[in-house]
This record gives structure tokens, sequence and C-alpha cells, in this order.
């Protein structure tokens, strides 16, 4: 064990477990405390940990998300045992399908009660084992000290991902004489070195050398692995053109030429056409997902693969591959960049503008004010590229995910994987929280604010550089969608029968509520107030006929695209 | 039993009372098929050994780098000696205890 800190104290169970989060770079903690876990708080009392009061678990959760995503570095929440634990499971298990590091802290009823049905008992541990990287039920103090630098070193390490620990009250509550603590944890990442693996990685280089219609398919791998410079050097020495997943966003800058969009069920149509054309696709973090290849049979037919991931259950586990390496994408490309040649690519970019001029993203008419890509356009514009956007999921996740220009990695923050509505709004607050200098927008819908909109008390308590903009159609939009295409038009349960008043909303509790009526100086009102330093809620209608396009069927294949035509 | 079509995988892994809940909660979320399951400790150490007995498919390799990824999951091997038809005679072979309730 590394002495971080020689001490000898006596400490109980909760103040060890503060000073150890303190120990790894902590300093702050979104939580609610309850019965089984009051005797943290008791020695969070006495710590220079910021703790931030939310109003709910799984608030804390996606506080912690913000922080995480937006820092790359562990996000903490604490929550109490039973409902506590079980309110929070949404946001731990967001984290699981997004790789996001972060370390839930739980409140258990004492070990000895543990499996007597003991008021707010639940099995944290059974019901985060299918949702975490890992979970620990502490059963002896002394397991602590091990324990919390080890969460943090599996939260971070290789494919990141969340951690439970489950405390129980008594083992908060035990004594222990301490003399010395660990320190942070730092992931050193490793080195390529293995002479095959090298072999591997300048086979590939010849692949890509020796390609004549290549396209780099990026997800959040990339942005995890801090790789995006790396990419943008690849890319540009062989005139590859650079498609990403929703993940990925953010990874490689939009203004550059190569850049085709987002691909895959809401891509664009010369993107999802160019993939299918494509002889190799160079996989960088991603993880074949249904939403972003369509039918995977027919999923970029005439290509051999390319996969580079730090995660070997990823490899051949959707598509095979023809040549895979496991391990950091930072170092794999380092090592395979210098034999990348330097490659023009007149004919394939030539088909690329071709497709792309015959088959563009359309954007709605500028005279449609209202429509949500141009107010999400008009957010790109106002916001400089190192702010913050967070979303919600729906329709307008979509459109942010088709027409905010991500410039940066870590600046747009989505439920990619599990797809949660709710995730929004206390996900910005974290990243409010933590990037201080940075304007945070969250774009959401009128169905997923009101999944978390009790997070307004705490953007109230904070008063952070936080907008929130609701393009409130009225319905559960994306539902409504798939009903008009492929349910027959038979519309159940997607209209909200009342429409709620946001902005009374947001000033109840206590934050400035703006409505707009309708188009008239609409982009001016929503610009001047996103300029303003403080937080906001801005009630934005916009129209509930408008469907997020193209759109690849459920089942098809990519190029089977629909709608999003001239 | 046809020893073809199954396999056997011996796993080594950190014992502790949650260890078999990682395990099978694998099998179950991943719809992996999981025949038979024999598990003990090794000695007097820490570690338990676990053999699993799996269909022989196109999903061994997953199921293999999914093991590999749990935390207490120290060592995955295919274990080229081990008869499958084991599986089907551990009624036989713990038939003789003597515990009483």
């Amino acid at each position: 064990m590394a002495n971080g800190k020689n001490i000898n104290k006596t400490m109980n169970g909760a103040q060890l477990l503060i000073k150890l989060l303190e120990l790894q770079g902590v300093d702050t903690i979104a939580g609610i405390p309850g019965g089984a876990n009051l005797p943290m708080y008791d020695a969070l009392y006495e710590s220079s940990i910021n703790h931030i009061l939310v109003r709910h678990e799984q608030a804390a959760g996606f506080f912690a998300q913000g922080v995480a995503r937006t820092t790359g570095k562990v996000g903490v929440c604490f929550a109490t045992s039973g409902p506590g634990a079980t309110n929070a499971l949404t946001a731990i298990a967001d984290a699981k399908l997004d790789s996001i590091p972060i370390v839930a802290i739980m409140g258990q009823v004492s070990y000895s009660l543990v499996g007597t049905d003991a008021f707010q008992e639940v099995d944290t541990y059974g019901l985060t084992l299918p949702i975490t990287k890992h979970n620990f039920l502490i059963r002896n103090i002394k397991e602590l000290i091990k324990v919390i630098p080890e969460a943090f070193r599996i939260a971070l390490s290789g494919r990141p991902g969340p951690v439970v620990v489950d405390v129980p009250k008594d083992v908060q509550l035990q004594t222990i004489e301490v003399t010395d603590l660990p320190e942070e944890i730092k992931i050193i990442s490793e080195k390529i070195e293995d002479p095959q693996t090298i072999n591997r990685i300048k086979e590939a280089a010849e692949m890509i050398n020796n390609s004549k219609k290549p396209v780099l398919y990026i997800g959040g791998g990339v942005i995890n692995a801090e790789a995006s410079n790396h990419l943008a050097e690849l890319a540009i020495k062989s005139n590859i053109p650079v498609t990403c997943t929703l993940m990925g966003l953010g990874a490689f800058p939009p203004e550059n030429p190569l850049y085709i969009g987002m691909v895959g069920m809401h891509g664009a149509r010369y993107t999802n056409l160019l993939m299918h054309e494509a002889d190799l696709i160079i996989a960088l973090g991603v993880r074949f997902d249904d939403r972003a290849t369509g039918k995977i049979e027919k999923f970029c037919p005439n290509a051999s693969i390319i996969h580079f991931d730090i995660d070997n259950a990823e490899i051949n586990k959707i598509k095979d591959t023809d040549i895979h390496v496991v391990g950091g994408l930072k170092e794999i490309l380092e090592k395979m960049i210098p034999s990348i040649t330097n490659n023009a690519r007149k004919e394939w970019l030539e088909e690329l503008d071709s497709l792309k001029n015959k088959y563009p993203f359309i954007m709605p008419s500028k005279s449609d004010i209202l429509h949500p890509l141009n107010i999400i356009k008009e957010i790109g514009n106002i916001l400089s590229e190192d702010d913050i956007v967070a979303t919600d999921v729906g329709q307008h996740q979509m459109w942010s995910a088709q027409g905010y220009p991500v410039k940066k990695p870590r600046t747009f923050l989505t439920s990619g994987g599990l797809g949660t509505m709710g995730f929004g709004l206390p996900t910005a607050i974290g990243a409010a929280l933590a990037n201080p200098d940075k304007t945070v927008v969250c774009i959401s819908g009128d169905g997923s604010i009101l999944m978390n909109i009790q997070e307004f008390a705490t953007l109230a308590d904070l008063n952070l550089n936080l907008k929130v903009i609701i393009l409130n159609n009225g319905h559960l939009g994306l539902v409504r969608q798939q009903q008009e295409l492929f349910y027959n038009k038979r519309f159940i349960a997607s209209k909200f029968a009342t429409n709620s008043d946001f902005a009374a909303i947001a000033n109840g509790f206590g934050v400035k509520g703006i409505k707009i009526e309708n188009a008239e100086n609409a982009l001016e009102i929503i610009r001047k107030h996103i300029k303003e330093p403080g937080a906001c809620v801005i009630d934005v209608p916009v129209s509930p006929q408008e469907n997020v396009l193209p759109i690849v069927p459920p089942g098809k294949a990519n190029y089977e695209m629909i709608g999003g035509e001239e | 039993m046809d020893n073809n079509s199954y396999c056997v995988i011996e796993i080594t892994v950190k014992n502790h009372p949650g260890v078999m809940s990682h395990i099978t909660g694998l099998f179950a979320r991943r719809a992996f098929n999981l025949e038979g399951i024999l598990c003990g400790k090794i000695g007097d150490s820490e570690d338990s050994r676990i053999y699993l007995l799996v269909d022989n498919d196109e999903r061994l390799d997953q199921i293999i780098k999914q093991l590999q990824k749990l935390y207490d999951v120290m060592e995955v091997l295919i274990c080229k000696t081990c008869k499958p038809s084991v599986f089907s005679q551990i009624s036989e072979i713990v038939k003789n205890s003597d515990c009483e309730i």
C-alpha cells in the first residue's frame, strides 16, 4: 500500500470512508441522506468535500455522470439503503451502458440485520450486480481501506464504468486504528510492446494504405481514450472520411470536410450511403450497436473490418473483424500513424462529394423559425466550442445530435446506450458545477423534463450558469413518430392531455422561467437568455407533427432509410 | 451424453459470498446456456474452482471473454480433459451425504 497519508488515529468506518474519498481527490458528492447512511453524512460534516443535496437519488447518479462525462474523472454519489439505492439504479445502469466512471456509495442496514427484511433493506448488491462494472458489499471496516481506492481504479481503468460500494451501517460505526492510507489512484495506460500486436497494427496500416474506400467509424471509446488528436492525424494524413456514433460526437471537428456526420438510424442519407460503399471500415472505440449499424447482416457489406477497442469482449461480438487490436486507442494509433502513407484519395472523396450533393442532410426552411433543428442550430451559433450541451432523450436528442455542431470531446452529454428520459437536467447540473467557467445548456423535451423536474430545486439552490431549453410539443414525440410511421397512425399514449406551464413551474422552484409564445423574436429571446449569466428555463413551443428524419425503420438496413429527402 | 456438443469451462475465482451470483447472473443476462455447475474451494486457499458445462457453439468465445471481464475471475480455461458426463453423474456422486435436519 502506498503511504498516501500517515495519520495514526482512531476512526469509525464512516470517517475512514470520507477520508479515503478525500484522498482520491473527490471534491464534490451529490446525494441524499437517510437512516442507513447518516454516519457518512456525520463524517462529511468535518470534511472539505462539497455535498450537493439533490431531490432524488437518480439525480445524484446523473449529477455524478455530469462530473465524469465532462472531466473524465470519477463522479461520486451517495444514497441510503432501500428506496435510496433503488432510486439510483437507473443512473447507474445508464453509466454502465455508456462506460462512464462513477462510484455510488450506498448505506445499507447493519450487517447483523442483512437478510432479515429489515426496514429499508433491499439487496443492493444483487440489484446492482448486472448494471455495474463491479460491486462490493463491505462486511468489515478493514475492507474499506482496500475497496475504496480499488473502486476508483475499476471505474477508471480499461473500459470505464460504474462501481457500487454498499456499506452497512454497523460497518460505518465500527472503529479502527488507522496508521496510513492509500494515495490517489493513477491510471497508467499500457504501452504496446508485444511484437505480435505491433505486427497486427502494421498489417492494419497496410490494409488502410491499400484500401480505396475507407471510412473511420468512431465511438465514445475515442473520447474516453482522449484520442481525438490521433484520430484527426490519421484521418487527415490518409484522407479518410469520418463518421461518429451518438457517443462519438465531438471526437472529430465537424467543420473538417472529411466529417460525414452521425451514422445509423438518424444519420444523413449520404453518410449511410457512403458507408454502404466502403471497402474498409476502421472501427475505433465502438461496439456495433444496432442503432448505429442497422440490420447487421447488411452493414457495410463490401467492407473489411479493422476494430481497435479497449474491451476484448467487443471484438467479434456483433461483427467479425479482419484485423483487431485490444488496447488503448491512443497507444495503438501512435504506433500505427507512422506506417500510414499520405494518400489523396481523390476518387473516394469525389464520390463523397457527389453523394453529399445528391443526398445531403436536409435542413428545414429558415423561415420555419421554431423548427427544432433551427433552434438547435441557433444554440450552436450562440455557444462557444468549449460550452457544454446536455440532452434528454427523444426527438430533441436526435435533432441535437444531427444539428448541434459538437466541436470538442466531452462537450455533448447524452444518454446513448440506455436512452434514459430524465438524464438531461441532473447531468447538466453536475456538468455546470464541475465547469464553472462554461455555459451549460440542457436541451430537453416536455416529456423528458418531467422525469426529473424536481431538480429545478437543486438548480435554484446552486444558481448555476445553466439554461434549460424545453422543446415543447405536448407529446412523447419519438413514440408519436413511430406510431405514425410504423403503427398505421394508431396514436395511443403519446399525447399529453394537459400541457404544463414550465415557465411557471420554474418560477415556482425559484428559477427564472421564460415562455416563448410565438416565432416572433423567439431566437433573439433565446439568445438573450443564454447569454445572461445564471440559471433559466425557456419553454419553446414546437410543432408536434415534425418527425426526426431520415429514419432507418427498425430491423432494416441503414441504406433502407426513409424520409429526409428534398 | 454427447461429449462434442458440450464444453467444460474451468475458472478460478476469488472465493466470497457474491461470486457465484456474478457468474450465474452473467449467463442469465447475456442469454448464454448453462447446463451444469460444479464448484469447490481449492485446498485451504481463498480461491475456488468452478467448472461450467456449456454448449459448444459459436457463442463460446464471447462467454469466455465476458467471464474474463469479471473482477473476481482470475483465470478462464477450456478444460480439454474434463468429461462433460461427470455432470450427469452428480446425483450419484453426492448421494451418500449423512446430513440430517
